[in-house]
């Protein structure tokens, strides 16, 4: 599906070039858009949220055409070129919108002096901790300090004194001496967040940003506070003091706390990950993402990680165990209990695998709450995926009563458990013990307990994988660490039984040998496409095959079900 | 020039037996150009006060007419009128005088404006020490509604309209009429941006709303009752009208003084009116129009062409008082407030006084006044307290360079002029100082005479 919107263009003038931008972008935007890398340096705006022009940083000269007041022509140079009336202020970059024949300079000298002064005025009263600070190395302020400004010092007066490390709520704390009251973090909290929290006290220089009294910062998306905060005041109690940002790595991922699929970045280093921010997708997620996807992170550590591949109970080599699960497999009487956590690639092969062992598919719902803006309904990350695949032909069902009536009719003798806990499902642990199970996870629960044999499988942060989300948008997520000593790649493993089970030699393949396959057997994926090709935001894929489909998300930040349904049986008409 | 006080406004301003109810004022002739404005169509009054040139009272000197004229009455929203009386300029004391001593005439003036600009509600936002004004302001409501000139189809017109007082709680940045209509509704005074958020398009409640001030509303009764014109040849061509000055400081009669514009000058209102300086002292300098207005040195020759191109060379006394002499010489009329300083005051002191009331009030919602203007009242501050140095003369100029023009509100230039002025015309002041200090510190002595700031 293409989203496409009629924008009409204009011609303006950004330092003496003519540039065609949309009408009534603003002018930081159209900077951006057109600079070469040229910016407008700013502190309150933000992209996605309202205009407050608070920072006086984005201050560009601005001038239209001029025109006769009386007959409106346009008045013209004595070299017959239009003549621009200059205003005789500066104006801020991010309330100015683009509009015809406008001439912009962002490097005039009233411009430049302008900017100096705002730095010059924002650092007088900055503790300038930045060898102490969380923010350092990502600082707007320090980076445009380096930038703007005298380069000195004049201020010879005392600095004031406010408060150090407020806490604000379970996730933030908050340093007021470094916050240069953009108000991002109010206005984000207000519009955003649905949660109006935040505000300032007192006055003038002595403006305090705080908590109103009685309340805490404590909606789910307060992090997001600390990612748009220019500076360091609000910093993330949890990543506090932890790590130079400079020293880690970022990762592009996706967040798999519910079907939205947030777009993120993993921030680790020497293989551990520091923190989990978003990254902007305006299809998706815009900038945010909530706290709670930000802590999945924690898991890859929890004790009860699934580390050893093991046959009845007893640690065994890697190899051993598939040939034994594989063995397990071809003695017929399968079913199959699969994940819509797991990716787009591995549910290709867990169909594969069914297919050859002739399994019945299962698939167990998870529902919660939604929010409406980043958490959905489903709390999986990829049940399209698994309906893109094959894997599955309905929507999941709540439990697993009807595998466990199969059991006991004696239809199903061995089950292939792929993260799911079937003992929290319907089936309990009399049934349980009367089949053979293979357990296919990264974590231990009561199945992998009693489980013949367990595959331990790798977390999101430890492969490269793709997930679809509930606007049917395909996303790739790439390892940002590697998983457990020992602990294979989910899909070879795959690749080794489902190989096995076919009579055929396993080959070496990758991600994208992977998908030549996908995409030759999935209509929606088209055949030139490949997981290293796919582009950030990542592709939206036709849905018309599952409209009918009630699933259960309803509307959230970037997804209205209505819309989403009626957009593409229009499409599927044309 | 004739030295005659010419009181419009101030008719019955401390006359004796004058009481501030509406028996009183109508006994005087009042609410009869309410009578009046009613049988009128709306257009036709906005017509007559654009033809009597009336200029807003509140600082800018803004023509009211003009001001009604961009009103968006296409947008179909309820339009609002609000009464800017939240005076708080240093060195300003007429808004008070007519809200204690002649309300009606302030709500009679209104509600002509409302009619005028055919508005739904209008407001008073009173500043929250008039306390007393307050209460009058009420129960001179209370009063108007009961005899229908207020309320529900008034005076049988079929148009309705009311007054809400709402009170201030007393900070300056309340005045400008951004930060008014964000604090009328409830918020932080925070002003908005501009644009998009010009009030008569955007105002109160995102709704067109006009802002005025109360002298300049009560002006309005007045253009209906003589007509446009007949209030045109008040004063000069442009600056039309009576103005109301409040003087302050070293004179011998402190006090308000009605006079048409241009009708006296500087000269006479110090010397002649306010009985001239305290005796044995020469003057040495003079505000305007309120602390915000750039200073004027009493031995400055102020040389130039007028907008009508007439040349001018006047000494400060030859000053006449109106609103575009005073912007000729380089300051302001500003809200009417004349402060007059003689050669016993020190320059430094008295602008870090006023550094230490705009730094107080800055609503901090900006960065180079939220931080600028409290820089320049601790540079001033410190040169009181004996740290004072040479380059602060400078320095205090390039931050107030720094911010006029750069901020989101009017009080950017408001707390950068008096610096940018003070510095200009009496910097060697400033520079001596610094040397005094350092010449007693060198003899070892205490280099500041003990000052107290308010």
């Amino acid at each position: 599906m293409k989203i496409e919107s009629i924008v009409e263009n204009v011609t303006i003038n950004i330092d003496g070039q003519d540039v065609e931008v949309p009408k009534g972008i603003n002018i930081i935007e159209a900077v951006k858009m057109v600079g070469k890398g040229k910016e407008v340096p700013h502190y309150c705006y933000h992209p996605k949220l309202s205009i407050a022009g608070n920072c006086r940083m984005c201050m560009v000269e601005m001038g239209m055409p001029m025109r006769d007041r009386a007959t409106g022509e346009a008045v013209l140079e004595e070299d017959g070129t239009q003549k621009i009336a200059w205003m005789p202020k500066p104006t801020i970059g991010c309330a100015t919108n683009a509009s015809p024949g406008m001439h912009i300079l962002t490097g005039s000298e009233m411009v430049k002096e302008s900017r100096n002064g705002v730095t010059e005025f924002l650092l007088i009263n900055h503790p300038l901790d930045c060898p102490i600070c969380d923010q350092a190395g990502e600082c707007r302020l320090q980076e445009f300090s380096a930038e703007h400004g005298r380069g000195y010092s004049r201020f010879i007066e005392d600095k004031n004194v406010k408060p150090k490390r407020s806490r604000l709520g379970p996730n933030v704390t908050l340093d007021d001496e470094r916050c240069i009251l953009c108000s991002r973090c109010v206005r984000f909290s207000k519009e955003i967040a649905g949660d109006d929290v935040l505000g300032f006290v007192d006055r003038g220089t002595y403006s305090t940003l705080t908590c109103y009294p009685g309340k805490e910062l404590s909606h789910n998306y307060s992090l997001n506070t600390v990612d748009i905060c220019p500076v360091g005041a609000l910093t993330s109690t949890d990543f506090r003091f932890k790590m130079r940002v400079w020293f880690l790595k970022r990762t592009h991922s996706i967040c798999t706390e519910s079907s939205v699929g947030a777009n993120t970045e993993i921030w680790s280093r020497e293989g551990k990950i520091y923190r989990i921010t978003p990254r902007r997708n305006d299809y998706v997620n815009d900038t945010w993402m909530t706290d709670t996807g930000r802590a999945l992170y924690k898991e890859i550590e929890s004790e009860d990680r699934l580390i050893h591949y093991s046959i009845e109970g007893v640690h065994k080599a890697y190899d051993k165990a598939v040939v034994a699960a594989t063995e397990l497999l071809k003695s017929g009487k399968v079913a199959m209990v699969g994940s819509a956590r797991s990716s787009v690639e591995e549910q290709f092969f867990y169909k594969a695998i069914a297919e050859r062992c002739g399994a019945k598919v299962f698939l167990v719902s998870h529902h919660g709450d939604g929010d409406g803006l980043l958490q959905s309904e489903d709390r999986t990350p990829n049940l399209r995926g698994a309906l893109l695949t094959g894997l599955i032909s309905e929507l999941p069902s709540e439990n697993l009563e009807a595998l466990a009536r199969a059991i006991n009719s004696g239809a199903v003798k061995t089950i292939l458990a792929v993260n799911e806990d079937l003992t929290d499902l319907g089936i309990s642990k009399d049934v349980l013990a009367k089949v053979k199970v293979i357990y296919v996870g990264s974590h231990a629960n009561r199945t992998s307990e009693v489980a013949n044999i367990v595959l331990p499988s790798l977390m999101v942060f430890e492969k490269d994988g793709s997930f679809i989300n509930q606007s049917f948008r395909i996303q790739r997520f790439k390892a940002a660490i590697p998983g457990p000593r020992g602990v294979q790649s989910d899909f070879m493993v795959l690749e080794k039984i489902a190989a096995a089970l076919a009579g055929e030699k396993a080959t070496a393949i990758t991600i994208d040998s992977v998908w030549e396959r996908m995409t030759a057997t999935i209509d929606q994926l088209s055949d030139s496409l490949r997981w290293h090709s796919l582009p950030e935001e990542g592709v939206a894929l036709d849905a018309t095959a599952f409209l009918n489909l009630g699933f259960v998300e309803t509307k959230n930040l970037k997804y209205d079900p209505v819309a989403f349904r009626e957009a593409h049986a229009a499409l599927a008409e044309v | 020039m004739s030295q005659q006080e010419t009181r419009l406004i101030f008719k019955h301003i401390d006359e004796q037996g004058y009481t501030n109810d509406i028996d009183c004022y109508v006994k005087n002739g009042g609410y009869e150009q309410l009578r009046k404005a009613v049988t009128m169509r709306p257009e036709d009054i906005c017509a007559e006060v654009l033809t009597s040139g009336l200029r807003g009272r509140g600082g800018a000197g803004f023509p009211a007419g003009m001001k009604w004229k961009f009103l968006d009455r296409k947008s179909g929203k309820p339009i609002y009128l609000i009464c800017n009386a939240d005076e708080s300029e240093p060195g300003t004391f007429k808004d008070r005088q007519i809200i204690h001593q002649d309300p009606h005439q302030l709500i009679e003036g209104m509600i002509c404006t409302a009619f005028a600009i055919q508005a739904k509600l209008a407001f008073i936002y009173i500043r929250g020490e008039f306390f007393e004004g307050y209460k009058i302001l009420e129960r001179a409501i209370e009063e108007a509604r009961k005899k229908n000139f207020l309320g529900d189809n008034i005076l049988g017109s079929g148009y309705s309209c009311d007054i809400i007082v709402h009170r201030g709680a007393g900070a300056y940045i309340c005045g400008e009429e951004t930060g008014l209509i964000e604090s009328l509704e409830g918020f932080r005074a925070n002003p908005r941006i501009k644009p998009p958020y010009f009030p008569a398009a955007l105002g109160a409640y995102q709704c067109p709303t006009i802002v005025n001030n109360v002298e300049t509303l009560c002006d309005v009764k007045h253009v209906i009752e003589m007509g446009g014109e007949s209030f045109a040849k008040i004063g000069t061509p442009g600056n039309t009208g009576t103005r109301i000055w409040c003087v302050s400081g070293h004179v011998q009669k402190p006090g308000y003084y009605e006079f048409a514009c241009a009708d006296i000058t500087l000269g006479q209102l110090i010397y002649d009116i306010c009985g001239g300086l305290k005796p044995g002292r020469k003057l040495k300098a003079v505000i305007p129009g309120g602390s915000s207005s750039k200073i004027l040195r009493a031995d400055e020759r102020f040389i130039g062409k007028l907008k009508d191109g007439t040349e001018y060379d006047w000494g400060i006394e030859d000053i006449p008082m109106d609103f575009d002499s005073l912007m000729a010489v380089g300051s302001m009329s500003g809200s009417g407030g004349v402060i007059v300083m003689d050669d016993t005051t020190d320059m430094v002191e008295a602008l870090a006084n006023i550094n230490y009331f705009y730094a107080h009030e800055s609503c901090g919602q900006c960065t180079p006044c939220r931080e600028g203007v409290p820089w320049m009242r601790k540079v001033t501050q410190r040169m009181l307290d004996g740290e004072a140095r040479e380059e602060d003369a400078d320095l205090l100029k390039s931050i107030a360079d720094q911010i006029a023009g750069r901020t989101i509100c009017a009080f950017g230039e408001a707390a950068s002029w008096p610096v940018q002025s003070f510095i200009a015309k009496f910097k060697d002041e400033f520079v001596e100082k610094a040397q005094e200090q350092a010449a007693r510190r060198k003899e070892g002595k205490e280099t500041a005479e003990t000052t107290t700031l308010i």
